[in-house]
């Protein structure tokens, strides 16, 4: 999946507006960024500073205004909407903030989800998602709904929904924000174990300094500019 | 079937409004049953009125009476291949007014041969020749009754009375079905020689006249002729296609399809912004979800397919077992016989049932469908699940 420099995630020139009324809003400015297969990269800045919008950019979530983003050399901005749904589903994994379950579901359900849009068998399923239950540690935990869970337990349920398909790349936007520093350590400690010894690469948007020295890079987005040092 | 059990939770999120939306749609296709089974009752005649038959009465009124000697003069029009009258008796069984049923004297075996669809075994057809008081039964009225071949009856009639002063006497000689299932089968028919002899007056006079046409297709053309023969006669006729009498029955009330599609159409309106509202709220409680399903891949198309497969399980199990009720109650035979003898649910309108069930499940789905469908991914996210 890499390209041929070893850079998984390529981003060259990027730009992204949106529009209030008649005022246009700059994002991102010319903005470059390259990711290798194997890291795990830490995206900090200031409220604002556009990390989420980098993020869904890379994960395919949103398009750039301008420029290019290139994800182990498939061009994801030049792609149908149903061909880049069907690319998230295969190369994607997604952990949010406030870990985005779907109430209606257990937790074996909810990870289960990425899942029905492969061809797998329903015995195919629950074993994918037994494997990615015993990983976030939580196989006790399948059959409960959301609110039975702790926060952290439902942040592992998100990370075990975001790895069921064995994806490329893990997106996780401020993945401790909604945790306690206990439950946020093991989320983190989760993610390096999910880089180290499973070779994920990772790219985690964080406010917290904490969060981000778990990280094998860092780098700062402010006023839609990246830099490898954090802004006075 | 993967994305069913997705569907079903969803409908079960909010058990309340989903058992409320669905009891309404029920309730609409009961009343679609209902009204349907309701209609077939007001025009069953017309369903099963013959092509080849004509019905002659008094110009004036169906009320007034016609020659009893017009029948053979009518058979020498040419066209017509046979001619037999009915007159209106209006029998009350045990002086009861709830128990009134059509009754009418005729000549049995012209009658038998020009209603084909009252089917009577050949036993009790020789038995009704043979019996001056002898009465056939349809199924119906035999059923409401009790009656069995073998039992006398006593019938009064406010019109007819007997000539003795007392009631007439009556023996059950056969019971016939109905070769159709629109067949009326609630009728109580009786010989008119019997009749003629018993009435304290009116004797040689009769109530209407069925004529069978040679060519259905001249139908209008004898009718003409028939009523040119009586013209300048005191007893002038008017005489009409079987259907478009029976059509002249059921427009008294007024128009009963025009009624009925305007019922339904408000019932389902209203039904629809029921729907609608509900697919629409739920979505739009969903919003994140539905940024989650995108995020994890789920296409528009398979979302636009979510919500509309949601739309169509909550109509299909409120109409579906609306409509089964409804069959399931007019199975049970009608409610008031003697009004409407014949009421069943056709099975062409179960299966225009069928098909508003899952336009109802359409129609409501589709805007909700479509708006989830076109949420844009990062947008929807920002909502918290």
């Amino acid at each position: 999946m890499s390209e041929r420099n070893g850079a998984l995630v390529h981003i060259e020139r990027v730009n992204k507006t949106f529009r209030r009324g008649a005022e246009e809003i700059h994002i991102l400015s010319q903005l470059n960024l390259e990711v290798p297969q194997g890291e795990f990269l830490a995206l900090m800045g200031p409220s604002g500073s556009g990390k989420t919008t980098l993020l869904n950019l890379i994960g395919g979530l949103d398009r750039p205004t301008s420029g290019s983003v290139r994800i182990g050399g498939d061009s994801i901005d030049q792609m149908s909407n149903r061909r880049l749904a069907a690319w998230r589903a295969r190369h994607i994994g997604l952990v949010f903030q406030f870990y985005n379950l779907l109430p209606v579901l257990t937790a074996e359900r909810n990870v289960e989800l990425p899942l029905l849009l492969t061809g797998l068998s329903s015995a195919q399923r629950r074993r994918h998602v037994e494997a990615a239950l015993s990983v976030v540690g939580l196989t006790h935990r399948a059959k409960h709904y959301p609110r039975t869970l702790s926060g952290g337990e439902q942040q592992r349920t998100g990370i075990a929904r975001a790895i069921v398909t064995d994806p490329t790349l893990l997106l996780c936007d401020e993945p401790t924000g909604d945790l306690d520093r206990k439950s946020g350590d093991e989320i983190l400690a989760l993610l390096q174990a999910l880089n180290r010894e499973h070779g994920k690469t990772i790219i985690m948007v964080t406010h917290d300094p904490h969060a981000s020295a778990r990280a094998t890079r860092t780098v700062y987005l402010d006023k839609g500019r990246l830099s490898s040092e954090k802004p006075e | 079937m993967r994305g069913l059990g997705l569907v079903l939770s969803n409908l079960k999120r909010r058990k309340l409004r989903t058992a409320l939306t669905m009891l309404c749609i029920f309730v609409a296709f009961v009343l679609f049953g209902l009204l349907c089974a309701l209609k077939e009752a007001f025009t069953a005649g017309v369903t099963v009125a013959g092509a080849d038959r004509l019905i002659v009465r008094h110009k004036v009124s169906l009320i007034m009476l016609l020659p009893v000697t017009y029948g053979p003069r009518m058979e020498q029009v040419p066209g017509v291949s046979a001619a037999m009258h009915f007159t209106w008796f209006n029998g009350i069984y045990q002086n009861e007014p709830k128990n009134f049923f059509a009754t009418m004297p005729v000549t049995p075996e012209r009658f038998l041969d020009m209603y084909p669809e009252y089917v009577l075994p050949d036993d009790q057809k020789k038995v009704w020749m043979e019996k001056r008081a002898g009465a056939i039964v349809g199924r119906t009225l035999a059923e409401r009754f009790n009656w069995k071949i073998g039992d006398r009856v006593p019938l009064t009639s406010p019109i007819w009375p007997h000539k003795s002063g007392g009631a007439w006497e009556f023996e059950i000689v056969g019971v016939y079905d109905g070769a159709m299932k629109g067949t009326d089968t609630s009728g109580f028919y009786f010989r008119y020689d019997y009749f003629d002899e018993g009435r304290a007056q009116g004797e040689g006079m009769v109530g209407w006249y069925g004529v069978r046409v040679n060519d259905p297709d001249h139908a209008d053309a004898v009718a003409r002729a028939i009523d040119a023969e009586f013209a300048n006669s005191p007893y002038e006729t008017k005489a009409e296609p079987e259907g478009a009498f029976a059509q002249g029955f059921v427009q008294q009330i007024g128009n009963v399809s025009t009624m009925l599609i305007a019922i339904l159409s408000a019932v389902f309106f209203t039904i629809l912004l029921v729907a609608g509202t509900t697919m629409a709220q739920a979505v739009r409680e969903r919003t994140a979800e539905i940024g989650v399903l995108k995020a994890v891949g789920f296409g528009n198309g398979r979302v636009l397919g979510l919500v509309l497969a949601e739309s169509l399980v909550m109509t299909a199990a409120g109409g579906m077992t609306g409509l089964g009720a409804a069959w399931l109650f007019t199975a049970q035979g009608s409610p008031v016989p003697a009004m409407l003898p014949v009421f069943y649910l056709p099975t062409d309108a179960l299966i225009v049932g069928v098909g508003m069930v899952l336009a109802l499940g359409f129609a409501a789905g589709l805007l909700p469908a479509l708006s989830a469908m076109r949420l844009p991914v990062a947008v929807a996210l920002r909502k918290h699940v």
